[in-house]
């Protein structure tokens, strides 16, 4: 089967995010008053294998390897049939 | 003694680190093409400064998972000197060969600026020929270099004295005014814990030679040709 990950990676809850605060202000400007920006990346990773949970486990070892740095960074991956 | 200059796609440093070794100290220095992972005959690794695959993902990330950077490591682990300068120091914390991690700066802007630095720790391989606590001036140029580190794993780099270098005035004192990035206890270069290892955001090849400005930067490497020499 085929699956897509939807991966979302940000900065940890706490973490000065220069984008996000940058974005917070120009919607201000705008007349709007958010509470909170935060900037994050998303990825769609393609992925084929025998069940969900098993692709699950491979998008999880991914971000750990590559994708998210575990020093700064939060992920979360939301998994669904291609 | 040989020491390998590594080039990624992206690497844009690595000829004025090779004008270093080579033509102003007569040390023997070569490029090495980052898909040549065999590094046995050398003595020392540069990673120098560029955009390693354009920045993608974060600076350093894809550069770091090359396969050439497990020779690197085995270099590391065998005790010879690693110097990451810039995007250098992003691939060596992104390899975890040093700890912590470089952020956007906090101002988001690219910085190329002239830096004071202080020297924390003299008694390593790049250090040698400083005194402690000298006050040092070597440019900067990027926009990812805020050091960040958690309160815990801060506490062991000050204790084990790896932090070498901080952002400082010219006086040499510690102020938010000098700190150009943002980065934590206005850390500009640490080692790992054996001392081998160093990674600085700064560019001492830019500051080697009077007429650039600076040539403080001269003696980072002078440290690492002496260390070779009482070997």
């Amino acid at each position: 089967m085929e699956y897509y990950a939807e991966v979302t990676v940000q900065l940890k809850d706490g973490m000065l995010d220069p984008e996000g605060s940058t974005i917070k202000r120009a919607l201000e400007h705008l007349g709007y008053s958010p509470k909170d920006v935060k900037s994050a990346k998303k990825f769609i990773i393609t992925i084929e294998s025998e069940s969900i949970d098993k692709a699950k486990d491979t998008v999880d070892e991914m971000c750990r390897r590559l994708i998210a740095n575990p020093v700064i960074h939060d992920y979360s991956i939301i998994m669904r049939e291609a | 003694m040989k020491i390998a200059i590594i080039q990624f796609g992206g690497s844009n440093c690595d000829m004025d680190v090779l004008h270093i070794f080579k033509d102003i100290l007569n040390v023997n220095a070569e490029l090495v093409w980052y898909k040549n992972k065999d590094l046995s005959g050398y003595d020392g690794v540069v990673l120098p400064g560029g955009f390693s695959y354009g920045d993608y993902l974060r600076s350093g990330a894809i550069a770091s998972r090359t396969p050439i950077m497990d020779s690197v490591k085995k270099i590391a682990n065998e005790g010879k000197p690693v110097l990451g300068i810039c995007n250098g120091f992003q691939i060596l914390t992104e390899a975890s060969l040093l700890d912590g991690a470089l952020m956007t700066n906090s101002y988001p802007k690219f910085i190329c600026d002239w830096t004071y630095l202080k020297v924390e720790n003299n008694n390593t391989i790049f250090t040698s020929r400083f005194n402690e606590g000298e006050v040092i001036k070597i440019p900067v140029a990027h926009k990812e270099g805020n050091y960040y580190n958690t309160p815990e794993r801060l506490n062991e780099l000050n204790n084990n004295h790896q932090v070498a270098f901080r952002y400082v005035n010219q006086k040499g004192h510690l102020t938010n005014e000098s700190n150009p990035n943002g980065s934590v206890e206005n850390i500009a270069g640490i080692t790992n814990s054996k001392g081998n290892v160093l990674g600085l955001m700064p560019h001492p090849e830019r500051a080697a030679e009077s007429i650039l400005g600076s040539k403080d930067g001269l003696k980072l490497f002078l440290s690492m040709v002496d260390y070779f020499s009482n070997e």
